[in-house]
């Protein structure tokens, strides 16, 4: 049985940039506690000698030419930007 | 009768011969959206004026050898990106993105083609969920019966095209996306291979499993669709360098002499027994048109759904990364610093199912449990490759069931994350396998809910399936019932 803590989802909430909440805290413990339970299922199976899959097709590297483009002009980069100043995305101080 | 009763072929022809008009289509598909759109709930955004407006220009502009497509009205999932049209994926965290700057490549084609977008469809939320319920938006029903889920997460996608307000729909499809809402609102929906269709602007759930689909009435007209946005782009670089055959004539082949295998785990418990009747029903018909069929087993069935999880949760944890309330969508007003300004933009923009699935990707790769759970899941994967595989190796297509059950009535399984899950366990291994997989009307259930049949078919493989897809449908009804929601559909 994997158990998981209310420490480590605070720890992988960290990771994943989320605030949650003391109560989102109990609740994704018991749920994701039941879902990573679940996968353990996989465990029946010996997959020493299986090469993993990362993708269903036979392509290998695609590459090419590395050429400037035209391609979204920086005003209409900036039109969605929650904050903006000086043709720039303007997010709160970094440092304290 | 609707106009969207006719097929494309049919409708073309009228076009032509000035019996209607491209205004007529837009002006149609306007009218049963304001007739019906209050209990379906399918749009979440409409291009009136702009339809209109095109609609005009395409009359105006009817030549002599017009696409089969030309102006036919179409809804767009609301994940697939539409340039200055808003597009949200459902989530309260793109709530503000109304002037997106680019369009898909899917979105493109179909310009070329002379579509019309009438509006962007329900969904939930970053297409995580099998009932519309995770949007953040509304809760798009059933137009068999609105007690009803359509299924999701393409639930608008399969539910307008149900109800008639648009004549055919994109949706996308991850773990079964397209075909669980088209078997549940009793359409044809398809998704198509891996890589077959290109996913830039498509925004990203778990990129290895992604893919954008047609939902039609008919499989020829699904065929035509799909002709219209295949292709290898260079904004996608996993998308295929493969040849194209023509979808609309190769399907009118018949199917004598083909091979149809049967998976047993497709019919085993947990399958409703008037779905399994209902395939076995199918395949008698089948076995009619002389096409043959044997039990095959795809023995890696079961571990499907927890592989599903791990994998997609994984990929989807990395691409949702990118919405930090810095170049586009909400930022919170809450945080006096960066590392707050992303924490808490994020919880308030994401829903639970998508938090949900954050954290599990996010565990399942970091540092200590990569080995145990992502790792796995892939080798997991490349044994249900390979399941199919030796399957293909006999026979032309893999048929069954293309849900366990018919649709369930809104809030039934909102509460219990596996038991959703479990809903997608037919259409999960396609995805990991990568082949292409259609849902088509089979019949009803006795509460008069649709059940979809599913038909699988080797990579690129496409025209056997809709080769199959057809031949059922043409010799069967179930398409042509209409939902009786408010009056004629």
């Amino acid at each position: 049985m994997a158990e998981i803590s209310k420490d480590q989802v605070k720890h992988v909430a960290n990771l994943a940039r989320l605030a949650l909440e003391e109560e989102e805290v109990e609740k994704m413990t018991k749920q994701l506690g039941d879902i990573i339970n679940y996968a353990e299922l996989l465990n029946e199976l010996d997959t020493d000698d299986v090469e993993p899959t990362t993708h269903v097709l036979d392509l290998k590297n695609v590459m090419r030419k590395d050429e400037p483009k035209e391609w979204i002009k920086k005003e209409d980069a900036l039109k969605n930007a929650p904050d903006e100043e000086d043709g720039q995305f303007q997010v709160p101080s970094i440092l304290e | 009768m609707s106009l969207f009763d006719y097929t494309l072929k049919e409708l073309q022809d009228k076009l032509h011969n000035k019996e209607i008009s491209v205004s007529d289509l837009v002006e149609a598909s306007y009218a049963r959206i304001n007739e019906v759109d209050d209990q379906v709930k399918a749009f979440l955004t409409l291009n009136e004026e702009e339809a209109k407006e095109q609609a005009k220009q395409l009359d105006e502009q009817l030549g002599e050898n017009p696409s089969i497509l030309y102006g036919m009205p179409i809804g767009i999932k609301d994940n697939i990106v539409t340039k200055g049209l808003r597009t949200t994926c459902a989530s309260q965290i793109l709530d503000n993105l109304n002037d997106p700057l680019y369009d898909a490549t899917v979105v493109e084609k179909l310009k070329e083609e002379k579509t019309v977008t009438i509006g962007k469809l329900n969904m939930d939320e970053f297409a995580m969920g099998s009932s519309n319920e995770n949007s953040s938006y509304q809760k798009t029903r059933n137009p068999w019966n609105t007690d009803y889920v359509p299924g999701g997460s393409s639930g608008g996608s399969a539910a307008s095209v149900a109800a008639g307000e648009v004549f055919f729909s994109l949706g996308s499809d991850t773990g079964g996306s397209i075909r669980q809402p088209a078997a549940f609102c009793g359409v044809v929906g398809l998704k198509p291979t891996y890589g077959l269709v290109s996913r830039f602007g498509l925004v990203a759930f778990a990129s290895s499993l992604d893919q954008i689909g047609p939902i039609t009435r008919t499989v020829e007209d699904n065929a035509h669709l799909l002709q219209a946005i295949v292709g290898q782009d260079k904004m996608d670089s996993t998308s295929a360098n493969v040849d194209v055959p023509n979808y609309s004539e190769v399907i009118n082949q018949d199917v004598e002499g083909l091979r149809i295998a049967v998976p047993k785990e497709y019919l085993q418990e947990g399958v409703n027994p008037e779905v399994r009747e209902t395939v076995l029903e199918a395949l008698k018909q089948y076995e009619e048109l002389g096409a043959t069929w044997e039990e095959v087993s795809l023995p890696h069935s079961k571990y499907a759904v927890a592989a599903y999880y791990l994998l997609s949760s994984s990929e989807a944890s990395a691409n949702l990364a990118r919405f930090d309330g810095v170049r586009y969508g909400v930022r919170s007003e809450k945080a006096d610093n960066m590392l707050d300004m992303f924490k808490l933009s994020r919880a308030e923009g994401f829903g639970d199912e998508v938090k949900r699935r954050i954290m599990l990707g996010t565990f399942a790769l970091s540092s200590g449990y990569y080995d145990a759970y992502y790792k796995k899941a892939q080798k997991v994967r490349t044994l249900i490759k390979n399941d199919f595989e030796k399957v293909f190796e006999d026979y032309d297509v893999i048929v069954g069931p293309t849900t366990p059950t018919p649709a369930f009535k809104v809030g039934e399984n909102i509460d219990d994350p596996l038991t959703m899950y479990a809903n997608d366990i037919l259409t999960i291994p396609v995805n990991l396998a990568g082949v292409p997989g259609i849902s088509l009307p089979c019949g009803f259930s006795s509460e008069g809910l649709p059940i979809g049949l599913q038909i699988i078919g080797k990579h690129f493989d496409e025209s056997k399936v809709y080769r199959a897809a057809h031949a059922f449908e043409k010799a069967t009804d179930h398409h042509k019932k209409r939902p009786s929601l408010g009056g004629e559909a």
